[in-house]
């Protein structure tokens, strides 16, 4: 699986980030993601984990390099179209505060100008898939829900316009343990029913293990390792050795493919 | 006369004046919001033009006001031949309302939008929003708690500062406040400080409720949305209303003037008066003009007439050297007023009001005093009172002191003229220089002292019109003719008491007089 996918849904191509002050975020990064593939980003706070996801829905573009989405590079992309057609789900949920829930995941679809009895259906429709009742949730506000809660309209509203690509920034980091542990295996099952490209970037390594087809290890803006669950076990990179040290009992967390 | 009295008498002024005071701040707020949210907008985009905008902002706020209208009445910005600011009104006043109001409202929106969640806005940019979408839809509606904060603190101040328009006569409650300061009667600043006072209070509570209503988790309800544009057009629609109650003046009408002290407004009543009577022409008053703004409001063509005193046409406006011959003087200002404004200075009205330099009753007689030179002696020990007027010019305070060698204990207060009167009455000052026709001499008791010396240049009260207005309308010069001669000091001391004194309208005491003299 560490071999380049034949037709690649996200590739980069030596693409390189440097921020205005001359400090380099990212260098030389070379990385195929293929169609359903779940590609985890790993690294510390600062590695250059959130710059990688960004430059794929082009809310940065490349200082060298190329981003290419479906072949065709992200520069070349009208932006607003590209990110109506790739999820994002961040930390804390960011869903707007002043929108009720079905506001908040209707927002791509109108954006989109969908119908509105076909948006109505597929918030009602996205609500169940994330296991929130409809007619509890739709017209409360986001303050008036638990962070678990947030969490999951952040999920149905990523995924409302049925996007291709699914882009995912440590969206269970602020959850308490147990939420977290039950959100990350409905999040899985999730995942493997709809067949989305996904990255997903989290400084968790057991949550790496859970959701990862392939995992990315980032140290210093630079890929210090790529390959399956598995192979991240026994490599001997330092920096993935350090990560694999925080699993406790390594051996009962790796999943089949 | 109490103020629930004067209240319950006078209801439909204080309504209209109210309606003014309201259109006045509403128009200037609605003005403020149009210009200070797009450019908080701006700030937020181009951070780099804060330091100049808000620093801008912020100057703007510490001029005081009527420097503010001292700069803005020469102009003559016009849009489409209608005069958007200049000249002394509403449109002047309105202006500075406006830049006043500015401050709170772009700081505001500035810091509204910059304190909006990035969480928020990161979602909205990555989900596919466009910068539009973004700001109408998120970070305007998130910001709009702390803007609505920002229009309801230049709501508060523009209603306090609404009062001051009164000085360049754009009306509303302001016209209470000088009145009652020049009548030296409390009842009158109290009824306009008092609705003003309401207005601010009823201002800071409805938009308080609207800031609650607007805070983030309550919006998106279509009802609320629904009842904010209702809130709106009613208050665009009310205070429209409130504008076509208050003015709607037909053109080609004769504009009476005045300055802003009683003897001025009896005197405009009587002038207005007599044209009306005598030439059926319509006429517009617009008294209460502070400074020298009457004289440029009659020189740019914003009045017609008003009463002007020979010495201080000489020396504050032709700024020429005092002249002790009273004939010499007149002819000399109304060639001057002809060459240089086109004003004609008709006949003198018969009486001289000079500056009156006053001591309390019983100090005059307790230490025998009755000319300046007698008083000079016991200066030292006094502390003396002027008007801003008499301190600054040129046959004032400087020459008058240097004449006489007259050496205070301190530096002498400056305050309001009609001020001056009560603090001399209370002995917080022990000599004010007056005017020689007022009604308070006499009703606080006190003493003119002679000026032996022969100090001050005369200052015979005298209609000016303007040439314009005299070729086409001679009637109007002949009705100003008429008055010539037919005021003495004693007839003007004792209309000015009876409105200084007596609390009476001066629109009464006017038609009193010109029907006693046969006039009317």
């Amino acid at each position: 699986m560490s071999d380049p996918t034949p037709s690649p849904v996200i590739a980069f191509d030596h693409v390189s980030y440097r921020v205005a002050s001359g400090r380099t975020l990212l260098s030389d990064l070379t990385l195929n993601i293929g169609a359903g593939e779940t590609l985890v980003l790993l690294g510390r706070s600062g590695c250059g984990k959130t710059t990688t996801m960004r430059l794929i829905n082009r809310l940065l573009d490349p200082t060298s390099g190329q981003v290419r989405i479906d072949g065709i590079a992200t520069t070349d992309w009208d932006p607003y179209q590209l990110r109506r057609r790739i999820g994002y789900v961040i930390q804390e949920a960011g869903l707007f505060p002043h929108y009720t829930i079905e506001a908040n995941v209707a927002l791509v679809p109108r954006l989109l100008k969908w119908p509105e009895d076909r948006i109505k259906t597929r918030v009602a429709e996205m609500l169940e898939l994330v296991g929130l009742s409809v007619n509890e949730f739709a017209h409360r506000f986001p303050h008036e829900l638990s962070g678990g809660q947030r969490q999951r309209v952040g999920i149905a509203r990523a995924l409302a316009a049925d996007p291709p690509i699914m882009l995912l920034d440590e969206p269970f980091s602020a959850l308490d343990p147990i939420t977290r542990r039950s959100i990350q295996l409905e999040f899985k099952q999730l995942q493997q029913r709809l067949g989305k490209t996904m990255v997903f970037v989290t400084h968790d390594v057991r949550e790496a293990f859970i959701l990862a087809t392939r995992i990315g290890l980032l140290k210093d803006g630079r890929m210090a390792f790529l390959g399956r669950p598995a192979d991240f076990l026994t490599s001997e990179d330092p920096e993935a050795i350090a990560f694999v040290q925080c699993l406790e009992d390594p051996s009962t967390l790796v999943t089949a493919p | 006369m109490s103020l629930w009295s004067y209240l319950v008498a006078n209801g439909p002024e204080v309504g209209a004046l109210t309606l003014e005071h309201l259109w006045l701040v509403g128009i200037s707020i609605g003005l403020a919001i149009l210009i200070g949210v797009p450019l908080g907008i701006l700030l937020t985009r181009r951070p780099a033009l804060s330091g100049p905008i808000l620093g801008g902002a912020s100057i703007a706020q510490t001029i005081p006001s009527l420097a503010l209208f001292g700069f803005l009445i020469p102009l003559n910005v016009t849009l489409f031949h209608w005069r958007l600011v200049g000249g002394i009104g509403q449109n002047t006043a309105i202006a500075v309302l406006v830049l006043y109001a500015l401050l709170p409202i772009i700081r505001n929106t500035y810091t509204g939008i910059v304190k909006v969640d990035p969480a928020a806005r990161e979602a909205g940019r990555a989900m596919g929003m466009t910068n539009r979408q973004l700001l109408l839809q998120v970070e305007l509606p998130l910001a709009l708690e702390i803007i609505i904060a920002g229009i309801r603190v230049a709501t508060v101040i523009t209603v306090g500062t609404a009062t001051i328009a009164a000085a360049i006569d754009a009306g509303g409650l302001g016209r209470y406040i000088f009145r009652g300061l020049r009548m030296n009667d409390n009842t009158l600043i109290m009824v306009g400080a008092l609705m003003a006072a309401l207005i601010a209070l009823a201002a800071d509570l409805g938009l308080g409720g609207f800031e609650r209503l607007f805070s983030p988790g309550r919006m998106a309800r279509k009802g609320t949305k629904w009842g904010i544009v209702g809130a709106i057009a009613l208050l665009v629609g009310g205070s429209w209303a409130a504008y076509a109650l208050t003015s709607g003046q037909a053109a080609k009408t004769i504009v009476v003037g005045s300055k802003d002290f009683t003897e001025q407004v009896i005197l405009g009543e009587i002038v207005a008066q007599e044209i009306e009577a005598t030439t059926k022409l319509p006429v517009r008053r617009r008294f209460d003009l502070g400074g020298n703004l009457a004289h440029e409001a009659l020189v740019s063509g914003e009045i017609d007439t008003y009463v002007e005193y020979t010495g201080t046409a000489l020396t504050a406006l032709l700024k020429e050297r005092p002249i002790k011959d009273p004939e010499e003087v007149y002819q000399l200002v109304k060639k001057d007023y002809a060459e240089r404004f086109h004003v004609d200075v008709t006949t003198p009205l018969g009486f001289n009001n000079t500056f009156a330099i006053l001591v309390r009753g019983d100090e005059a007689r307790s230490k025998h005093l009755k000319t300046i030179s007698q008083a000079a002696r016991y200066a030292p020990s006094w502390q003396a009172g002027f008007g801003q007027d008499f301190m600054s010019r040129p046959d004032g305070y400087p020459g008058f002191s240097a004449a006489y060698g007259l050496k205070f204990a301190a530096r002498p207060r400056e305050m309001d003229l009609a001020l001056t009167y009560r603090a001399l009455k209370d002995g917080q000052v022990d000599l004010i220089a007056g005017n020689s026709t007022d009604g308070l001499i006499s009703r606080f008791g006190l003493v003119q002292l002679e000026d032996d010396r022969h100090y001050f240049p005369p200052y015979d009260a005298v209609p000016v019109l303007r040439h314009a207005v005299a070729a086409r309308h001679p009637e109007v010069r002949k009705a100003l003719e008429r008055l010539g001669g037919r005021i003495s000091v004693d007839d003007m001391r004792g209309m000015n008491l009876a409105v200084d004194g007596e609390h009476r309208d001066p629109k009464d005491v006017a038609k009193e007089f010109l029907k006693r003299k046969g006039l009317i």
